[in-house]
């Protein structure tokens, strides 16, 4: 039997570099990128995608009812990985588009780099060539704060490939990843059979592709 | 450890084939655009801008199914440009599997279309390219217009307000080319690097003029760039991608090794 992978689609962004990242892994896996709930139903593993604006992620999400898909995902105990504007989907709530509600699998909210304290004292201490701009984009430092399977083989401070203007401001327990950009933000998440990135590892070359195969291999637990 | 600053090939590519160019014109084969972005892949490159300077419109369908093909095997961000007019350009290179375009006479034309671009796709996959050149008399204050048409058309348009009203409408990114050292190999021009750099909160990508990794370095530390792009010191085995972020390295500039 042929390993079944969902790649979730709901009309929000380039999901096919997540297909033919897990296609480059292992040519044997059956890739559906989808928005039918059956089909997810049936995956072995589920990814929860998202790129742009969380407002109109959210919007879509409701209207093709990918909330009860993500939920009931979670609830099977599957594996699911929720990448970049997926990950912050799944906190209580965004900043972003004068505040949208999210899923609130993950407790707590998504912020503005540019609006924090912490973030603007810093950026005005850097010199010329080391002031932050806002997307945080490019390719940072990940230290890994707790065991995981999905850290497997990968070097602690590997960098990974991030593009966001929010990031994720959460309880401890829930995480797996810190990344310092003037402050030093929850860069992935893990909580029972999921696991979050603001990173997007079919962008991230070796480590990326290391985090996909290792997300494949795992069967949800830790 | 700081965000590294990106270090970028770049691909000019006209009918399939990676072209380079002296000052726009000039045209030399640097080979299969597959095979070179694979190349730059493995050397360790951050990021790869292909360009698609192809003048008519039926050969466009070559670029998707290009970009396609690149995307299949390298598994860094990919930018593409040229020809970017309408939000299903963008939606096609997208679905191709670009992960940003870049746009440059079309929002000359219609600004706006930078702000639907952004609403719609995110401001994270529009990057604004802007090809400045340096006019006004050598006493005063330095300026610089922006131009169109690969160099060819003035438009009267002064460079960094241009820069800051592209990301005020969502641009995520400004690629920045200097039409006056583009070709050259005499380095960025890095006062109108550093005029925009410090004029805009986003990203911006120095580009234009580099002959040698010193110039790679001198983009960053004295333009504030954010990224270095460069196609022809790569193109021709002249240094690897190695080799310049060792040279950026030894000058304490933060690089993804």
């Amino acid at each position: 039997m042929k390993k079944q992978i969902a790649v979730i689609d709901y009309g929000m962004g380039n999901l096919h570099s997540v297909a033919s990242a897990l296609m480059c892994i292992d040519d044997k896996l059956d890739v559906r990128v989808t928005g039918d709930a059956r089909q997810i139903a049936e995956a072995d593993h589920v990814i929860f995608p998202g790129v742009g604006a969380i407002g109109d992620c959210m919007a879509e999400i409701r209207r093709l009812n990918v909330d009860a898909v993500v939920a009931d995902t979670i609830d099977s105990g599957k594996p699911l990985l929720a990448i970049c504007v997926g990950m912050q989907a799944l906190m209580q709530r965004s900043d972003e588009n004068q505040g949208v509600d999210c899923l609130g699998y993950f407790p707590g909210e998504v912020k503005f780099f540019a609006d924090n304290a912490q973030f603007k004292q810093n950026n005005q201490a850097a010199r010329v060539s080391e002031k932050m701009k806002v997307p945080h984009m490019g390719w940072n430092n990940l230290e890994q704060t707790i065991e995981h399977p999905l850290w497997h083989n990968i070097d602690n401070a590997a960098r990974f490939y991030f593009v966001h203007s929010y990031y994720v401001d959460t309880q401890p327990e829930c995480v797996a990843g810190t990344c310092e950009y003037g402050l030093c933000f929850s860069a992935a998440l893990a909580k029972r059979s999921v696991f979050a990135t603001q990173f997007h590892p079919e962008k991230s070359h070796q480590s990326g592709l290391q985090l996909l195969k290792n997300f494949i291999q795992w069967n949800g637990t830790c | 450890m700081p965000l590294a600053k990106r270090i970028i090939p770049c691909l000019d590519v006209d009918k399939g084939r990676v072209v380079k160019g002296v000052q726009f014109a000039d045209i030399r084969d640097a080979g299969d655009p597959v095979e070179v972005a694979k190349k730059y892949n493995q050397q360790g490159a951050d990021e790869i801008t292909f360009l698609d300077i192809t003048a008519s419109h039926e050969d466009r369908a070559t670029t998707a199914f290009t970009v396609e093909k690149i995307a299949a095997e390298v598994f860094i961000p990919l930018t593409v440009g040229g020809g970017i007019r309408e939000l299903d350009d963008i939606r096609n290179m997208l679905n191709a599997g670009a992960d940003k375009v870049g746009i440059n006479s079309a929002a000359v034309r219609k600004p706006e279309f930078v702000q639907r671009a952004a609403q719609r796709f995110g401001s994270q996959c529009i990057v604004v390219a802007i090809d400045a050149k340096s006019v006004g008399a050598a006493e005063a204050p330095k300026r610089w217009e922006i131009f169109t048409h690969g160099g060819r058309k003035p438009t009267g348009i002064d460079a960094v307000q241009w820069a800051v009203k592209m990301a005020d409408y969502g641009a995520g990114e400004i690629l920045l080319t200097s039409m006056d050292q583009d070709g050259t190999k005499d380095g960025f021009d890095l006062s109108l690097t550093r005029a925009i750099s410090e004029a805009v909160p986003i990203p911006v990508i120095a580009s234009g003029g580099v002959g040698t990794l010193q110039h790679l370095a001198d983009g960053v530390l004295q333009g504030g760039a954010d990224a270095v792009l460069a196609a022809s010191i790569f193109h021709f085995g002249e240094y690897s991608i190695a080799q310049a972020k060792a040279h950026l390295h030894a000058q304490g500039i933060e690089v993804r090794i």
